[in-house]
């Protein structure tokens, strides 16, 4: 007998969501710990029933057609369908891995009111599931929409205190504001081509093409929610204050899966919808995705090396990483794809590591400043060790997954733009070395001890209780699993392969559109070769961090360098904490991508 | 067909932009951000408009009447739905910083410069 794999296809989605409101149901009954593993084992459960449903589609993709609606040419274009493959359901078992982590890190954490914690996170789940599995461009909406309106009360929770409150307020209103530019666009692709289906989309598109000025509209408005969910520039401002300030279990989310899932959004809308039409117009939309990413790249790594709370200092490097992932997306070939993935994956992990390690420190010494907490650490200098063992990962150093994305990323781009490669030697130095130097100055106490004056407060009500002289077992675990989930599975040649060949599969829109409108039936190829190995870029990487590390530590060097962050400390000004700033600059970046694209494709 | 509707949705949309941007009060910020939900869902309505349609309810009209467009009415919906999720849940955090700091101005937190 088969196995049913159409039963099982909504179910990472159900799963989630149908506990949610169990435990929502039942919140005042339960005890803390039933909750904890009750929501644990849930997100256990659905990294099993993603990896059943990869696991089932490795030869060809599943398209899921919920309440067996099915939209055909002759009749009305009703039905919403699902499109599985290894890498979205890879995605959404990746998506449940973190979310595990992050109720793993919770275990001791104390503000817990009834169930709505362990409830808000199961929805986010099940949001972000639906998010990856999703071949529907409205549905894909709604998913993404559930994910801020979970996203927002999560980090809004610690509500009793100022800094959550108004992160949650930057995050809500420039999401939603994201969100609206992105439903007219869809209600703009929806009365030209009369389909809300990726593939019904493409068809349509590619029998009529529409004007280039209507194509660049319409494709820079249906991706502005998910550029400002992943922090794009310039609509990435929220990000900074968000991640900072959300609970450290929702921070290890945000920056390890949420982003992602943006630019991943992205990816789907434009291979699945846009690229057959925008055949002639590769090089434009190429041109936008790369300025776009190198601007965020560099911004992000200059104000991640400036930071001294630890928090935001990952939130900034977390926004620079996006624009290297963005860079790798932006060349638009298989192998780019596969780098852009297989980055996304391994950025991931090394960020819930490093967020859990805030957390660890934010337990003991109820401070994330650098300067507040100078050599303290001593006491705990294993978590030291392992911040600055994560720290090479996001240098792309072997054998982490970043080393071998960014090698695809160069492979990708067939020995043009070069600097590319100094981007991603530069950003990975800068945000690799941020973390090294806070980690030895937190747990090694080098360098000299700066009178502390910065904006951010020195010390932060804690966010867990019991034995602040110890490092609890599960948090420890969490973050120890993340790092080693991130190197384990990328030193398999296959796993890496694999990347390779569902990439080149997702591009190859022929193959999902056979699926969905009924034809041939679509098989996957087999994967291209792998690139061979480059270490000098990440070498080079390593070293550039030490010098910087180095060269902020000891004072006489110090002030020679002095200047030079004087200059980059201008860029923060544009970081003033006021929303309307972040929309103004929401809405002038959109003109101005449109407006890109638009001549471009004159 | 007329262009009338894209433009009030033009119109409405810049104004909640303007609101949002200029806003010195969160719950007046708040009301501006639904005006600019408004203009999405002028959109939607003009794109699912038919010159002479009914509205899509066949329980005492024969089937084979024009009828505007359903989805878009769907999607509407769906949107208002999740939209007023949304903006609960800014009410309650403006509540909650009413309470914190006895203000509802935006500007006035400078926790995030830099």
């Amino acid at each position: 007998m088969e196995f049913p794999w159409r039963d099982v296809a909504p179910l990472p989605v159900v799963v989630p969501l149908g506990m949610a409101a169990v435990l929502a149901g039942l919140g005042n009954y339960i005890p803390r710990r039933a909750l904890d593993i009750a929501a644990l084992l849930t997100s256990v459960g659905t990294v099993a029933l993603s990896l059943i449903l990869a696991a089932g589609t490795v030869h060809a993709p599943l398209i899921y057609w919920f309440g067996g609606w099915k939209p055909d040419a002759r009749h009305f274009p009703i039905g919403i369908g699902w499109v599985i493959d290894p890498i979205s359901a890879g995605l959404a078992a990746f998506v449940a891995l973190q979310v595990t982590l992050a109720l793993l890190f919770s275990w001791k954490w104390f503000r817990v009111v009834k169930s709505l914690y362990h409830v808000l996170m199961l929805v986010f789940l099940g949001a972000m599931c639906g998010l990856c599995l999703s071949g529907d461009i409205f549905n894909l909406f709604v998913w993404f929409e559930l994910m801020t309106a979970a996203g927002v009360a999560l980090c809004g929770y610690k509500c009793h205190e100022e800094g959550p409150l108004q992160g949650a307020l930057n995050f809500a209103v420039s999401n939603s504001i994201g969100a609206y530019v992105t439903l007219v666009g869809i209600g703009f692709i929806y009365a030209f081509t009369g389909s809300l289906n990726f593939a019904g989309i493409a068809a349509a598109l590619a029998a009529r093409p529409p004007p280039p000025l209507f194509l660049a509209c319409v494709l820079v408005f249906v991706c502005a929610g998910f550029l400002v969910k992943s922090a794009v520039f310039p609509f990435h401002f929220w990000l900074a204050d968000a991640h900072a300030v959300a609970p450290t279990p929702v921070s290890v989310l945000f920056s390890g899966i949420m982003v992602e899932l943006g630019l991943y959004a992205v990816a789907r809308i434009y291979f699945g919808m846009f690229a057959p039409v925008f055949t002639p117009h590769v090089e434009a939309v190429r041109v936008l995705l790369l300025a776009g990413g190198a601007a965020t790249a560099l911004l992000g790594a200059m104000e991640c090396f400036l930071q001294h709370h630890l928090k935001r200092l990952l939130a900034f490097s977390t926004i620079s990483h996006v624009g290297l992932m963005l860079i790798a997306l932006a060349l638009l070939s298989p192998a780019a794809l596969a780098g852009f993935l297989l980055y996304a994956f391994a950025h991931g992990l090394i960020k819930a590591c490093l967020f859990i390690c805030a957390g660890i420190l934010l337990h003991r010494f109820g401070s994330l400043d650098e300067h507040v907490l100078h050599g303290q650490g001593a006491s705990i200098r294993g978590i030291g060790v392992l911040m600055v063992v994560a720290a090479l990962g996001l240098m792309a150093l072997p054998p982490y997954g970043t080393f071998f994305a960014s090698n695809l990323v160069d492979y990708a781009r067939h020995s043009e733009r070069e600097w590319i490669q100094g981007v991603y030697i530069f950003c990975g130095a800068l945000t690799g070395g941020a973390v090294v130097r806070f980690a030895l100055r937190a747990f090694f106490g080098l360098g000299l001890k700066a009178p502390v004056a910065q904006a951010t407060p020195q010390h932060e009500a804690r966010e867990t209780r019991g034995d602040y002289d110890r490092v609890p077992i599960p948090m420890a675990l969490a973050g120890g699993l993340a790092l080693a989930l991130g190197v384990l599975p990328v030193a398999l040649p296959a796993y890496r392969a694999a990347f390779h060949t569902y990439a080149a599969a997702l591009i190859g829109t022929h193959l999902f559109s056979a699926a969905v409108l009924g034809g041939p039936p679509a098989s996957i190829a087999p994967s291209p070769l792998l690139p061979k190995l480059d270490y000098w870029p990440s070498l080079t990487s390593l070293a550039f961090a030490l010098v910087l590390v180095w060269s902020v530590l000891v004072p006489v060097v110090r002030r020679g360098t002095h200047a030079v962050f004087e200059t980059w400390r201008r860029f923060q000004h544009f970081q003033t904490g006021r929303v309307g700033d972040y929309v103004a600059w929401l809405v002038a970046g959109l003109a101005a991508w449109a407006a890109l694209l638009a001549v471009q494709m004159r | 067909m007329t262009h009338l509707p894209y433009f009030v949705a033009a119109y409405l949309l810049l104004m909640g932009l303007y609101g949002v941007t200029t806003s010195r009060n969160l719950i007046h910020l708040i009301l501006c951000l639904t005006v600019v939900q408004a203009a999405t869902y002028v959109v939607l309505a003009a794109v699912g408009y038919r010159p002479g349609a009914t509205a899509p309810i066949f329980a005492d009209i024969s089937t084979h009447r024009p009828a505007v467009d359903p989805v878009v009415q769907a999607l509407m919906l769906t949107d208002i739905v999740v939209e007023a999720t949304v903006v609960a849940l800014l009410l309650a955090i403006t509540v909650q910083i009413k309470k914190r700091t006895g203000d509802v101005d935006p500007d006035r937190v400078d926790e995030f410069k830099g």
